[in-house]
């Protein structure tokens, strides 16, 4: 131990080379920082579509997954083009995104935030998505838009409707096409105040969790501003499936109109009771009883069957609409399908196309430089007249439906009738309102 | 007053749906030892012979009517129901429009044949095993029916609507010069589930059939040795089981759509009532059932869902505590079932 190697030359280098070593890591971090998650090298790019492929959304889930399919296809360049041949940006030349052929995965939401957010991790780490993309439910597009903003992907929200989304919860790497339950309560208080006047006296069942909160929310100030009484407001579980004991105290409550913030199974079940009940034949304090379901969907109300005629509701779009969009959209899948698409399907497939068409208007499949060009985009052509998805909140703004349950429909498809498009500039709000207040935007993440 | 009653009646309706299924389910533990966990996807299945036969019976042929068109505008084509071309359109419509009740004449024989399969083909190689093992297995058994279903239906409910003559509202008060107006296809469920109840009760009391299997449920060794092959009644009773769950699936359509799913909605809220009203035991149940429906019904109540926000919801769960707190055996529990 008394004969040491230590020169001054030896520490030298050695230290150089440690240094260099050291040093390795940060310069090719540094070089990376340039890039983003899953950047698509080779001829192909990858998008993933994280859907309800079981549970109790699966149908729902499996017409997105169509409409997703279908999407692809026209990006592509095969089928008739669809929407493409109406969108007002004329970006996408049926080449793929980039000139590269876009391929998909499809992952299994089952309805629920941790196995949604399972499905997309697997689909962004293992499948190498760009960009997540789906949903049946506020709850997993909240979760799983949350991923996606600490992967560095870009999330395209599908069915979600809670003000939470793009509230309180939105992400600078989420944006959702689909409405939002101040949107419904909006579009829908004029038209009841109009059917039902001024003077009505509401109950409402809502669903226990953050879609069904925030509708009941929405709907109870855009009633309340009519000058319409809260008489209750009951939260029922989720899982819940008998109604009958919610349904019966609405009965002796002095309350003329019954809202069912229900979605899905449970607006199926609650409406089919409230039904059973004869509440649409009761007189209360001298007015006709009425019932209104703010969110309303074709799938939902082919469940419920004939207890839809004469319901009033909100909806995000409806195959029947006769703008060239639209028309171009139930074309192209009904001829693919044999059935006309659902508003799950369409909002789907406008957000595929929305995508591809910010990345090839960016040039990049950069998520900062997508969302950079998504922000603020005003577009037309894809079914619900001028529509901007708002830089602020990432939030689209365009006409709302007010739709009816139709009393003589002339197939099982023709269950609902349009009622009154709500002008977009009617369902708008401020950033800052407080139903959306809460959560920020931050920035956007590019990942890697 | 009104109010009140309307809640009663509310219970009484609901808890017969439980009462019904925990009967099946205690029956099928009292006799052959095992915790059904498929049980649910029995009621299941049995509304879904209901929704099969309403398809049956509504099969059509298409004809094309140029004057109208569809959605793509090509021209319409229109379905006629082959019964109601057969029979005539107010027969043919008449047997559409009864299938739910029709359908209880299909139920009994498929549910039972159901249960045999069951029973012989899966549940009996587990009798000996251990209760976390038969969990387990029909556990198992019940996803992979509701996910056979749900192949074959669909995830989304199915309306399957009651008779019109039996569709509308009665106001059961009327006689007593109040207003209670109650939906007539629950009056009939409720009354349904009474009369299924009493003869499973009346079965087993009274025939000798009955009688061989109670005393096989108090001690089946003895049973045994006396020459009675007591496991093929068991297994019969796993069929009777099976019909009576199957029942309840059949006459529930009508009230909520059915979907896949439907059996696992009910199944725990069935263990609830059957560990509320003692393991083993028939009475209990039954008793249970309608105790917990009663009280789930007050809990909905504006009074009960305003002072206490969400009592609603763990109504069941809090008395279920309170119940195995104060009385382990449930309310009328034997002394020795589950306790080895």
């Amino acid at each position: 131990m008394d004969k040491s190697n230590l020169s001054r030359r030896g520490v030298l280098k050695s230290g150089a080379l440690t240094s260099a070593g050291l040093a390795l890591p940060t310069i090719f971090t540094a070089q990376s920082a340039a890039a983003f998650t899953n950047d698509p090298t080779g001829s192909t790019v990858t998008l993933g579509f994280n859907v309800p492929q079981t549970g109790p959304y699966a149908d729902e889930g499996a017409d997105e997954l169509r409409a997703y399919q279908l999407a692809v296809e026209h990006i592509n360049g095969g089928g008739d083009g669809g929407m493409m041949n109406t969108f007002s940006s004329k970006a996408l030349k049926g080449s793929g995104i980039l000139g590269k052929e876009v391929k998909y995965v499809t992952g299994d939401t089952q309805t629920k935030s941790d196995a949604a957010r399972a499905s997309a991790k697997s689909m962004i780490e293992k499948d190498g998505a760009v960009m997540i993309t789906g949903g049946s439910s506020s709850g997993v597009a909240i979760a799983v838009q949350g991923l996606c903003q600490e992967a560095g992907v870009i999330f395209m929200a599908g069915l979600t409707h809670s003000n939470d989304t793009t509230g309180k919860d939105k992400k600078a790497n989420g944006f959702r096409h689909f409405f939002n339950a101040y949107m419904s309560g909006a579009a829908l208080a004029p038209v009841l105040k109009s059917l039902y006047g001024d003077n009505r006296r509401a109950y409402h069942l809502t669903a226990d969790y953050t879609w069904g909160w925030t509708q009941e929310e929405s709907i109870k100030a855009a009633t309340e501003a009519l000058g319409w009484e809260t008489v209750n407001t009951v939260k029922t579980p989720l899982a819940a499936t008998d109604f009958s004991s919610y349904i019966a105290p609405v009965l002796n409550s002095g309350a003329d109109v019954l809202v069912l913030n229900h979605y899905g199974g449970n607006m199926v079940n609650s409406l089919t009771n409230a039904v059973q009940f004869g509440l649409r034949e009761k007189q209360v304090n001298g007015k006709n009883f009425e019932i209104v379901v703010p969110l309303y969907s074709r799938l939902m109300a082919k469940g419920a069957g004939e207890n839809v005629k004469g319901i009033h509701g909100s909806t995000n779009w409806h195959w029947s609409l006769q703008d060239e969009g639209s028309q171009a959209f139930v074309r192209s899948f009904g001829t693919k399908y044999g059935f006309p698409p659902s508003q799950a399907a369409h909002t789907v497939y406008c957000q595929t196309l929305l995508y591809a068409d910010a990345v090839e208007r960016a040039g990049s499949f950069n998520p900062c430089a997508v969302a950079e060009a998504l922000e603020g985009f005003e577009f037309d052509g894809l079914g619900n007249g001028k529509t901007l998805y708002r830089a602020d909140d990432h939030q689209c703004f365009k006409d709302v439906l007010v739709v009816r349950g139709k009393e003589n429909p002339t197939s099982e498809f023709d269950l609902l009738e349009v009622v009154e498009v709500t002008p977009a500039a009617q369902v708008t709000y401020d950033v800052d309102h407080p139903m959306f207040a809460g959560g920020a935007l931050g920035s956007c993440n590019p990942g890697a | 007053m009104d109010a009140l009653l309307l809640q009663i009646l509310n219970g009484l309706d609901k808890g017969s749906a439980y009462a019904l299924i925990a009967l099946g389910l205690t029956l099928i533990f009292g006799t052959l030892g095992v915790v059904n966990f498929a049980h649910g996807a029995l009621f299941m299945i049995g509304a879904f012979v209901a929704v099969t036969l309403q398809r049956v019976l509504s099969l059509s042929f298409e004809t094309i009517d140029p004057t109208q068109k569809d959605f793509l505008g090509n021209p319409l084509k229109v379905k006629t129901p082959y019964v109601e071309s057969w029979f005539g359109p107010e027969t043919g419509g008449l047997i559409i429009d009864w299938a739910v009740p029709l359908a209880i004449l299909f139920a009994i024989p498929i549910m039972i044949a159901v249960g045999f399969i069951m029973e012989r083909g899966l549940i009996k190689y587990f009798y000996k095993r251990p209760h976390a093992d038969q969990i387990l297995v029909t556990f198992g058994l019940a996803i992979v029916l509701q996910e056979v279903v749900k192949y074959f239906y669909g995830a989304n409910p199915i309306q399957t609507p009651a008779p019109d003559a039996l569709n509308g509202v009665a106001n059961v008060g009327a006689a007593f010069g109040m207003d209670i107006v109650y939906p007539v296809w629950r009056i009939v469920y409720f009354f349904f589930s009474v009369i299924i109840i009493a003869a499973i009760f009346s079965f087993l009391r009274f025939t000798t059939f009955g009688m061989v299997v109670r005393a096989g449920m108090a001690d089946r060794e003895t049973v045994g040795l006396l020459g009675i092959n007591i496991d093929r009644r068991f297994t019969i009773m796993f069929g009777v089981a099976s019909a009576v769950a199957g029942l309840a699936g059949v006459m529930y359509t009508p009230i909520n759509p059915p979907n896949y799913h439907m059996g696992m909605d009910f199944l725990v809220l069935s263990f609830v009532v059957v560990v509320v009203g003692g393991m083993g035991s028939l009475p209990g149940a039954v008793l249970a059932g309608f105790l917990l429906g009663i009280l789930e019904s007050f809990a909905s109540t504006t009074w009960a869902t305003t002072t206490l926000p969400g009592i609603n919801q763990i109504i069941i769960y809090l008395v279920a505590i309170a119940v195995l707190l104060t009385r382990p055996r449930g309310l009328m529990g034997l002394k020795g079932v589950m306790e080895d």
